[in-house]
């Protein structure tokens, strides 16, 4: 019964793995609506939250504990199944592209190798497509289920934007692809540790990335789905307690993962800019490599709260313009342009 | 239409220029603007801790004067009364007994003196209107309450501390705003 046996340690090592990225997921995502309360106030020449605890940190500790404490209504016309199960597909989503993204290098634990990833799979990219699509049903779940005139527009919206967003998204992906020349996000990265970072080769791409990036993420300026003014904040108007809390985790999460990408496909991951990796002692290097990423991520983030409080929303006209008359011909340019320069130095060995 | 003054400016409706239509140059300059903002000082005053400097012709809540032998100045003339626009000020008027010159300065005094909080409008009308200088508006403003009832306010809530048995309270109600008054 070799066949059958079960490779505990790998089990125990797998699951202490993504714990601790669910962990730090939720924490970070707490942590991110502080931040992005104080952003927006010391941007508007205000204070922020300053009561809760030194400097108002344990502020998302009280908004938690006040979302669970509220009073949980479920509309009598809407659909109780979906209503439900609404929130937890968008935090699922929101939860499930960490699984592939090298959250550092490999570890010598307990005499084993222990990789920072939690899948190492070969099609990790397509795998992160594939959840990112998913998350368009959380929304549309949500605001459908909901019963709500304003809920469902907002569903909609939410939808179209998202699916229209995420084609100009792969498409600027595809350029970078053939310039990795691997799906693997372990390859991707180790090639950038080696050599340039991919924003080198792809600044275009990256440029489009980022753009698609908030537009999936929902975030100011494509937050139609959620637009306060004109839909009493669309798909989760009728969404209370912590079904409420829920969907504005599962946007924060979405933001953090997201940051992770990008730093990932183009930033270097875990690469600790300046210093060869190689020569770092390994003790060194796990704690390094990690804190490295989170900085990256973390001005990520911070770049997403700074354009919120920057820019106002666009007209919906204007994010469908943008989205398919600019973009993806933008991307489409990139990958022939892309395909064009590595052919050239493929077949004629041009050198730049 | 002919403009009265040049403050308004007419609405720009050129068409956008190739940079403008990037969107990217004119939000990279907005995100500069609100990041200078990160390092302005703050226009906050965190209230309980740190507390908004009045000015010195700052009218808040009504104090009814005792005189330097700590007798009530007020002598129920019903002048404040009349001169309140908001008809917030209601009295009563009593004669002063044989053994009570300790506490009343004049012959008559107000045996009940009330002022609607809700009513008032702190303009000060009143403080202008007293002859006696009995009343004036002090640097405090009125507490909040739960009940309508609890801003009407009687003589026990207005009447400043008598300053020979009570000089801190006294001096604390009086505020600094006499001397600030006097000193200019």
């Amino acid at each position: 019964m070799i066949v059958l046996q079960i490779d505990w340690p790998f089990l125990i090592e797998k699951a202490s793995l993504i714990s601790a990225v669910i962990g730090v997921s939720l924490l970070i995502a707490m942590y991110e609506t502080y931040a992005e309360r104080k952003i927006a106030a010391v941007m508007q020449d205000r204070r922020g939250p300053n009561r809760a605890g030194p400097f108002g940190i344990l502020q998302p500790l009280a908004d938690g504990l006040k979302l669970f404490f509220k009073e949980e209504i479920i509309p009598n016309a809407s659909n109780k199944f979906l209503f439900i199960a609404g929130p937890g597909l968008a935090m699922l989503t929101a939860m499930m592209t960490s699984a592939v993204i090298p959250w550092g290098g490999t570890v010598e634990l307990f005499g084993r190798e222990v990789s920072l990833q939690i899948a190492d799979i070969n099609i990790g990219i397509l795998y992160i497509f594939g959840v990112v699509s998913m998350g368009v049903y959380g929304i549309m779940i949500g605001g459908w289920a909901s019963n709500n005139k304003f809920s469902l527009l907002a569903a909609i919206r939410g939808a179209s934007q998202m699916i229209s967003y995420e084609l100009a998204m792969g498409l600027s992906l595809i350029a970078l692809l053939m310039v990795t020349g691997s799906l693997k996000m372990s390859v991707i990265v180790g090639q950038q540790i080696d050599q340039w970072w991919n924003i080198v080769y792809q600044p275009l791409g990256f440029l489009i990335f980022i753009v698609c990036a908030f537009a999936e993420c929902n975030r100011t300026p494509f937050d139609l789905p959620e637009a306060e003014n004109e839909l009493n904040f669309g798909y989760h108007q009728e969404y209370s307690s912590m079904k409420l809390g829920f969907y504005l985790f599962a946007e924060y999460i979405n933001m953090f993962i997201s940051s992770a990408v990008m730093a990932t496909l183009f930033f270097g991951g875990y690469d600790i800019p300046f210093v060869t990796d190689a020569n770092l002692s390994p003790g060194w290097a796990a704690i390094l490599q990690p804190a490295v990423l989170l900085a990256k991520i973390a001005f990520f983030i911070f770049l997403f709260m700074w354009v919120r409080w920057t820019i106002p929303r666009f007209r919906y006209d204007q994010l469908m313009n943008l989205g398919w008359k600019t973009l993806i011909p933008l991307a489409l340019f990139n990958m022939l342009a892309t395909a064009v320069l590595i052919l050239l130095k493929q077949e004629y060995n041009w050198n730049f | 239409m002919i403009a009265l003054t040049n403050k308004s400016k007419p609405v720009d409706r050129k068409p956008m220029t190739f940079i403008e239509k990037l969107y990217l140059w004119n939000i990279f300059k907005g995100m500069m603007i609100t990041l200078t903002h990160i390092f302005k000082k703050k226009a906050t005053i965190s209230y309980p801790e740190q507390k908004r400097e009045f000015a010195p012709v700052f009218r808040g809540l009504q104090v009814l004067n005792r005189d330097e032998e700590g007798r009530e100045r007020c002598t129920a003339c019903g002048l404040c009364a009349v001169a309140c626009p908001a008809e917030a000020i209601t009295m009563e008027a009593a004669e002063r007994q044989k053994g009570e010159e300790h506490l009343y300065r004049e012959e008559k005094y107000a045996a009940k003196y009330e002022i609607n909080m809700l009513r008032c409008i702190f303009c000060g009308l009143c403080e202008e209107a007293c002859p006696k200088d009995a009343i004036y508006l002090s640097e405090t403003f009125a507490p909040s309450n739960y009940n309508r009832k609890g801003f009407i306010y009687g003589k026990d809530d207005l009447l400043i501390p008598d300053p020979n048995t009570d000089p801190e309270g006294y001096a604390k109600a009086r505020g600094e705003k006499v001397d600030k008054l006097k000193g200019q």
